[in-house]
């Protein structure tokens, strides 16, 4: 990333990797007390949601209350929270009953691997048909694709998923329907990796296929944006061919909005991953959050809270590196004028 | 699976239910793996510590209570107690266990683990216990065999009995005896004397059973093992079931309009039996704080108002009935069609509302209300939008404020924040240990599916006492009917609807719906095709 004859330490990505991890605990504190401010003022707390769902008398609902620390005052459960944090302590889910770390641990790495796949998927699939659109212009393949783009981009995952289910699933039969893994199956190695592989191919693409609409849009409008440009002109002059002129003029100079739209996409895929991880049964991050919600589980969200906002900084810090591979006019670790 | 010719009548008349009568002449298969869908996982999967039939789901195959819910006179099965028998004063209760069973780690079930669980678990911890065991002082273990449950009152051996089936779950003494029972790790790796043995719990994806081969009903069970795949999206069950991926769904998982649709299909079956003995009901839970709510002439307007055929057919799709009273049909010991009814008449409703002086204003509404529809199931949330409709339709403006479980409880059960609400309560074979709390005054705040509503009447308290400790069962039952007289009387709550669920299974499993409790009992005769 640096420039040749400067090393990492010294160069700008390492400037902008230090302001990061300088603005990432301010992030994270403002994360913490925004999240845990959002869940006070939901009414009912865990007692609530636990005696809501499996019954109690007055005198269990005061034992629980008393048992979980929520007959202290929120201020003293979020300094306690606090204080634990600093050790390294993310508490203990209240709706599990295991510790936090312990859960999300669980839980990441399929939460990682979906949200992965489907970025891999919608990247891939959005600029490359996006790049197809824009090359022609009001072109009968561009019509095509942009009209695709816009039905697809304004269809509710949780329909495109139970319709790819129905189709894939329950009609052809080739791909399961749902979970991560054939149960009991004991697979190990290569084909377990294969079966968990097989399993996330629907949801991947219900998610993928969602952004890869809105890559499609972007890039498409990006491409048309640029053939109007002095640049292009220049080439086209230079009578370079038009394949080049597309990759290596219009296309790249398009790219950086999608690159844009990448980082902000990661943020959004946690909490965007929760329907489609409810219809294919896939034990995420996101059904884990939602459940958190419904069952007043504090530390378990701020637990998920802290990992999702991580999440976000570190791929944010990622598309900042990657906008100066794409174009060298991005100065890296600049401040705004 | 015995099928009487009601049934089978009651069955071809459904709308789309599917009689299971082939299995009479089967031979149960051993062997297989049943596939069932589960849409929640309990925090706390003991059943000796929760009563509740989420927890039943999955437990009651791993952990068995003494006796169990049957078709039929008696109307009970033994399961860990063989026989029992109440002493005349009501203040002891001898249970006969057992022989030659052991819990899963192989230590023999005796005595020793009902007195344990009776004093230690349910009296001291169980949702349901707590109440109900409030005068247990002591169980006496004169040997292994024989338990004797001693009263601080007179308990009517009737009422211990109907308890048997939800409340008696037994875990072994040796895992819970010194340690905190509420944290214990075996109330999520159970181990019990049941049919199945509990192998695995993987958050957010299933639980696996295996066949128990040391079960004291050998040859039984007939599978080799249960795994609960955990579905949260009612649509994605459907589909499951239809992919072949998923035997079974209970308690009617898969929506009602899909079921339709299901039921269509060769190869799956929709049942809906099983479930008389967990009956619910769809109630209108009044808060008599607010004025005009507590005056009988607008509850009673309010239950002319409400056409309880319309809900039947448009809401359950046929599948509930009208309710009377709280106590529903099928427990026929307790349940009186002999009560005041309130037929779906607008025009007698205004007419009340009229006397009660609350006349139409200019806009036509003669009062606001907050309504408040319980989010446990789909067709409570469907049951706030038709009210909305039918309390305008006699110009009562009710605004609809929905809540998510924890949000619901706190504002009608703890805040008492509501005017109306839908509620969803449960019988549990005696109206002492389900139906009573929710007419009994004075309670505190906070206890859930409860009289929160403001109501008290020392006539109805009087009541509900004597009946639950009136030992001779023909003058308590006579205490019950006087009960719901009363209740129909001064209609503190709504009753609108009773309702049972379905299950949609392959037509390969077998041996389903055999009890009135099928979905939450130990499923030791379920079967699969080869």
């Amino acid at each position: 990333m640096s420039p040749p004859g400067r090393s990492f330490v010294r160069g700008p990505a390492w400037l902008l990797v230090r302001r990061r991890l300088v603005q990432a605990p301010l992030v994270l504190l403002f994360v913490l007390v925004g999240g845990f401010l959002l869940l006070e003022a939901a009414p009912g707390d865990a007692v609530d949601a636990y005696v809501a769902s499996l019954g109690g008398d007055a005198g269990l609902v005061h034992e629980l209350r008393e048992r979980w620390g929520l007959d202290r005052s929120p201020a003293t459960r979020f300094i306690l929270y606090l204080a634990g944090l600093a050790t390294g302590d993310l508490g203990r889910s209240v709706a599990f009953d295991r510790p936090v770390l312990a859960v999300i641990a669980e839980r990441l790495p399929v939460t990682l691997a979906l949200a992965g796949g489907a970025t891999t998927f919608a990247f891939a699939l959005g600029t490359g048909l996006g790049i197809l659109a824009g090359a022609r212009p009001r072109g009968p393949l561009d019509r095509l694709l942009s009209a695709a783009a816009l039905v697809l981009n304004a269809t509710p995952s949780f329909w495109l998923g139970l319709l790819l289910a129905l189709l894939f699933a329950v009609h052809l039969r080739w791909l399961p329907l749902a979970g991560i893994e054939t149960i009991g199956a004991g697979y190990t190695g290569a084909a377990r990796l294969f079966d968990v592989a097989r399993h996330l191919v629907l949801p991947v693409s219900t998610l993928g296929l969602v952004y890869a609409a809105l890559y499609l849009r972007l890039m498409r409008a990006g491409m048309v944006e640029a053939w109007r440009s002095d640049f292009v002109r220049a080439a086209r002059a230079k009578g370079i061919s038009r394949r080049r002129l597309v990759l290596r003029h219009v296309a790249r100079n398009a790219l950086l909005p999608v690159v844009t739209m990448l980082g902000l996409q990661s943020a959004t895929l946690v909490g965007g991953s929760v329907v489609v991880e409810s219809v294919f049964a896939v034990p995420g991050l996101g059904r884990l959050a939602a459940e958190a919600v419904t069952q007043r589980d504090f530390p378990l969200l701020l637990g998920i809270l802290i990992v999702s906002a991580l999440l976000v900084l570190l791929v944010n810090l990622l598309v900042d590196l990657l906008y100066a591979r794409i174009d060298p006019r991005v100065e890296l670790g600049a401040r705004a004028p | 699976m015995p099928l009487s010719r009601r049934h089978l009548l009651a069955a071809a008349t459904s709308p789309f239910v599917v009689p299971t009568a082939p299995v009479l002449a089967r031979e149960p298969h051993r062997g297989g793996v049943l596939v069932v869908a589960a849409d929640t996982e309990p925090r706390n999967l003991n059943p000796a510590l929760v009563a509740s039939n989420g927890v039943f789901y999955v437990a009651s195959k791993v952990i068995e209570p003494l006796a169990e819910m049957a078709y039929g006179e008696p109307g009970f099965t033994p399961r860990l107690a063989l026989g029992w028998q109440g002493s005349a004063d009501g203040k002891s209760f001898t249970l006969r266990l057992r022989e030659g069973v052991r819990f899963h780690d192989g230590r023999p079930f005796t005595s020793a683990d009902v007195a344990y669980c009776a004093l230690e678990l349910w009296k001291k911890h169980q949702n349901l216990g707590r109440v109900f065991f409030v005068d247990l002082e002591a169980v006496d273990t004169p040997d292994p065999r024989t338990a004797v449950l001693r009263f601080a009152a007179p308990m009517p051996a009737q009422l211990i009995e109907n308890a048997l089936p939800a409340l008696t779950a037994v875990v072994p003494r040796h895992l819970f005896e010194g340690t905190d029972p509420l944290a214990n790790p075996h109330n999520q790796k159970l181990v019990g004397t049941g049919p199945f043995r509990f192998v695995e719990h993987r958050p957010g994806q299933y639980y696996r059973l295996e066949r128990n081969p040391d079960y004291w009903d050998a040859p039984k069970p007939h599978l080799d093992g249960i795994v609960y795949r955990v579905l949260p999206d009612r649509g994605a069950i459907a589909a499951a079931l239809e992919a072949g991926e998923v035997h079974l769904a209970a308690f009617s998982a898969v929506p009602l309009a899909d079921m339709q649709r299901l039921a269509k299909l060769p190869g799956i079956a929709v049942i809906d039996r099983g479930y008389e003995g967990i009956t619910y009901l769809v109630t209108v839970e009044i808060n008599h704080r607010r004025k005009e709510l507590a005056d009988v002439r607008v509850r009673r307007a309010i239950a002319h108002a409400i056409d309880p055929n319309f809900v039947v057919e448009r809401i359950f799709l046929g599948h509930a009935k009208p309710a009377i009273g709280p106590i529903p049909r099928f427990d026929a010991r307790f349940h009186t069609a002999d009560q005041p009814t309130y037929p779906y008449d607008p025009k007698r409703a205004e007419a009340l509302l009229d006397e009660a002086g609350l006349p139409r204003g200019p806009n036509g509404v003669r009062f606001s209300v907050e309504l408040l529809p319980a989010p446990w199931f789909e067709q409570t949330r469907q049951m706030g939008d038709y009210l909305r409709q039918a309390l305008k339709a006699v110009g009562i403006e009710a605004k609809l404020v929905v809540k998510d479980p924890a949000g619901h409880q706190k504002a009608v059960y703890t805040d008492h924040a509501f005017d109306l609400a839908i509620g969803s309560p449960v019988y549990r074979n005696d109206p002492a240990i389900s139906t009573t709390i929710l007419y009994q005054g004075g309670l505190p705040p906070g206890v859930p599916f409860s009289n929160q509503y403001g109501w008290a009447d020392p006539a109805m308290d009087e009541l509900i006492a004597r009946a639950a400790r009136t030992l001779d069962p023909a003058e308590r039952a006579e205490l019950y009917r006087r009960f719901q007289r009363l209740a129909a009387e001064q209609l503190p709550l709504i009753p609108v609807v009773e309702f049972t669920f379905l299950t949609v299974a392959s037509t390969r499993v077998h041996g389903v719906a055999d009890n009135p409790r099928w979905a939450v009992s130990n499923w030791a005769e379920t079967w699969l095709d080869a």
